[in-house]
């Protein structure tokens, strides 16, 4: 121990591993929701370690980039296994956060006093979502091209700065090398480093008030005489090998689906994508990736004014955004959904329904009874956020017990 | 809580289906990787036929005469003479000319399993109907008015199409009228090979993809075991 010792005297190493690990109280009655946040940590690891390998053998340049990606899949060793390690990575890094996000709602994670812990995380999606873009374009396919081409041009629906808007993210008149460019740039410097430092915030954020937990009660409330909090245990051993379980039996269900199903049926990865982008031949049908798909439902769902799709891009821009007033929009006092009134739960449920909806017709081509159901679900989305200060005050809440049930 | 995380499961499976093109049926075929002899047919087939016009850019001959147990001395009759078998199967043919005469540049076939689907390209090679109006006589029921002559017309014959009433809109099936040299079932039977090794050439790494998968998972299970005990070993004194 002499050398921890040395370090000790000139790092903090034991203060902050104690800090954030060894004496770190967590509530003990954590449930499966709870194993999202470090199953998120897990995913960006994947991500930035199968990400730095890619761009070892990956060309930035839209002549030789749909080439080096197959020379990826074919001529480097394993070469397949890291690719398929990153594109499934990739939409489980949105399944792990959407079932993060829905955590929050259930035991009202995002009510005080963790409101920035909350926004932090939410700059943390809108991150995901902008990463995910870039990265999309890079494997230079046909969806990647369009859908890229497509989304740009929705900068371009902007009064007055609009065209020049688009043309400045393009670095060109379409899609192009200079775009492929930026992307690859965004998309391995910038979007990471943004990433890690959000997570970092997220994470202090988090320890500097504590863990939520299923029963929604401060566990912080009720402490021993030793000052430790009756109702928490320290986050190592206890949650480091709880979640150690959680990872293993994650990445089980992970390696199913990319040693399988490595294209999820043409969900994961589009199946036009395996065609070179050409911008001279339009795709028949130009969809997203899945977890863009609720927000581009939307989109579709407003209709154009003036044949200007400026406030579908609205729309969609207000969706994503609205999720940082959660905090703000729900009035009742009492975080979790066990101790709620009615009101709450039909709500998340419909929302839930709502949501899946949403994503689903984002895949599919329009038609006009699919556009209406797109327009219901619409309207309903925004209800959601929009009725809840009225409702979570209507709610009638059971009474909140002074400790967490365990067992 | 159940209920959500089934209805989250649920909502996957409609979007599974692969979009199907130009409305037809397709015919499914059962891919099957480690039949190598209908591999090895339809890579013949492939090199005979298709690789004059169409490449496979991607797909290096020996690594293919590897995976699907070609010996070297089957693989070099079928090359061009100034391939070597360390070469990806790229082909010569002039893309002025190609526009010129196809109307639009053969596609490379390396990746065509896997944007297209086995099914598609199953059904496509079985659909070429003659057609005067078309500049090579020929077109095809899943993708209309296509700029491709039916390559394989002296195995298959020429199918006319049987129209479903007098006005002559709809197709309702195909006929071969003048036989070629290989029976309708023989036909099936090779171009099921061909799609095969379309399907093996649009992803090498399929072949030992499934087989490390399952030790990957296997040993992920009993890794998950021994944590699961760590863990209840830990948690027993919590109350």
């Amino acid at each position: 121990m002499q050398l921890l010792d040395w370090v000790d005297e000139r790092f903090p190493l034991r203060k902050t591993f104690n800090e954030h690990l060894g004496h770190y109280y967590v509530p003990k009655n954590f449930n499966f929701w709870y194993f999202f946040g470090s199953l998120a940590l897990l995913v960006l690891v994947i991500q930035i370690v199968t990400g730095i390998f890619l761009t070892m053998n990956y060309k930035p340049d839209a002549a030789s980039a749909f080439s080096s990606v197959e020379y990826i899949m074919r001529d480097v060793e394993y070469g397949w296994l890291i690719r398929y390690m990153h594109s499934t990575g990739a939409s489980f890094f949105f399944l792990v956060i959407y079932l993060h996000m829905f955590r929050a709602f259930l035991y009202g994670s995002y009510k005080k006093p963790r409101e920035l812990v909350w926004i932090i995380g939410m700059l943390i999606y809108l991150t995901l979502m902008a990463e995910a873009f870039f990265g999309y374009l890079l494997p230079w396919g046909q969806m990647s091209y369009w859908g890229a081409q497509v989304i740009i041009s929705l900068f371009g629906t902007l009064p007055v700065i609009g065209p020049d808007l688009a043309l400045w993210i393009r670095g060109d008149f379409v899609v192009a090398d200079a775009t492929l460019n930026r992307f690859f740039a965004f998309h391995v410097i910038a979007g990471p480093l943004v990433l890690l430092a959000l997570v970092v915030a997220h994470i202090t954020a988090l320890h500097e008030v504590g863990s939520n937990n299923p029963d929604g009660v401060e566990v912080k409330k009720l402490k021993g005489p030793d000052g430790v909090p009756l109702d928490a245990v320290p986050f190592h051993p206890y949650y480091t090998v709880k979640d150690a379980f959680g990872a293993a039996f994650f990445l089980i269900i992970f390696c199913a689906v990319m040693f399988f199903l490595p294209e999820m049926g043409g969900i994961f990865l589009e199946y036009p994508n395996f065609e070179p982008a050409d911008p001279l031949k339009t795709p028949e049908h130009i969809a997203p990736v899945w977890y863009f798909t609720p927000f581009y439902s939307i989109l579709r769902a407003v209709p154009s004014v003036g044949g200007s799709a400026f406030p579908g891009v609205i729309a969609m821009g207000v969706a994503t955004v609205i999720f940082f007033l959660l905090p703000w929009l729900d009035r009742n006092p009492v975080r979790s959904i066990r101790y709620r009134g009615i009101q709450f739960k039909i709500a998340l449920t419909l929302f839930v329904i709502v949501f899946l909806i949403l994503g689903y017709l984002g895949t599919q081509a329009p038609s006009p009874g699919k556009n209406l159901l797109g327009q219901v679900c619409t309207v309903l989305y925004f209800l959601f956020f929009l009725l809840m200060p009225i409702y979570t005050k209507m709610e009638k809440n059971k009474p909140v017990p002074e400790r967490v049930t365990y067992k | 809580m159940k209920k959500i995380l089934s209805v989250l499961l649920l909502s996957w499976l409609p979007a599974m289906g692969m979009a199907a093109g130009g409305g037809v049926a397709l015919d499914h075929l059962e891919i099957d990787l480690s039949d190598q002899e209908s591999m090895r047919n339809g890579a013949k087939v492939f090199m005979t036929y298709c690789l004059n016009c169409h490449s496979a850019k991607y797909q290096r001959y020996n690594r293919m005469a590897e995976d699907i147990g070609m010996s070297l001395e089957e693989l070099k009759p079928l090359m061009f003479i100034t391939d070597k078998v360390g070469d990806t199967m790229s082909v010569a043919i002039d893309h002025k000319q190609a526009k010129k005469w196809f109307g639009t540049l053969p596609p490379d076939l390396s990746l065509v399993a896997r944007s297209r689907g086995p099914d598609w390209l199953y059904t496509y090679m079985r659909s070429f109907y003659r057609d005067d109006s078309r500049p090579f006589g020929v077109n095809n029921l899943v993708f209309k008015d296509v700029g491709m002559p039916h390559a394989l017309i002296d195995l298959q014959g020429l199918a006319e199409p049987v129209y479903k009433d007098e006005t002559k809109k709809e197709i309702s099936r195909l006929e071969i009228k003048t036989a070629g040299t290989l029976t309708a079932e023989q036909y099936d039977d090779l171009v099921s090979d061909l799609v095969h090794f379309l399907v093996y050439v649009g992803e090498p790494a399929k072949l030992e993809r499934y087989s490390l998968g399952v030790k990957v998972i296997l040993f992920l299970v009993v890794l998950t075991i021994l944590l699961y005990l760590v863990k209840r070993e830990y948690w027993r004194d919590v109350r």
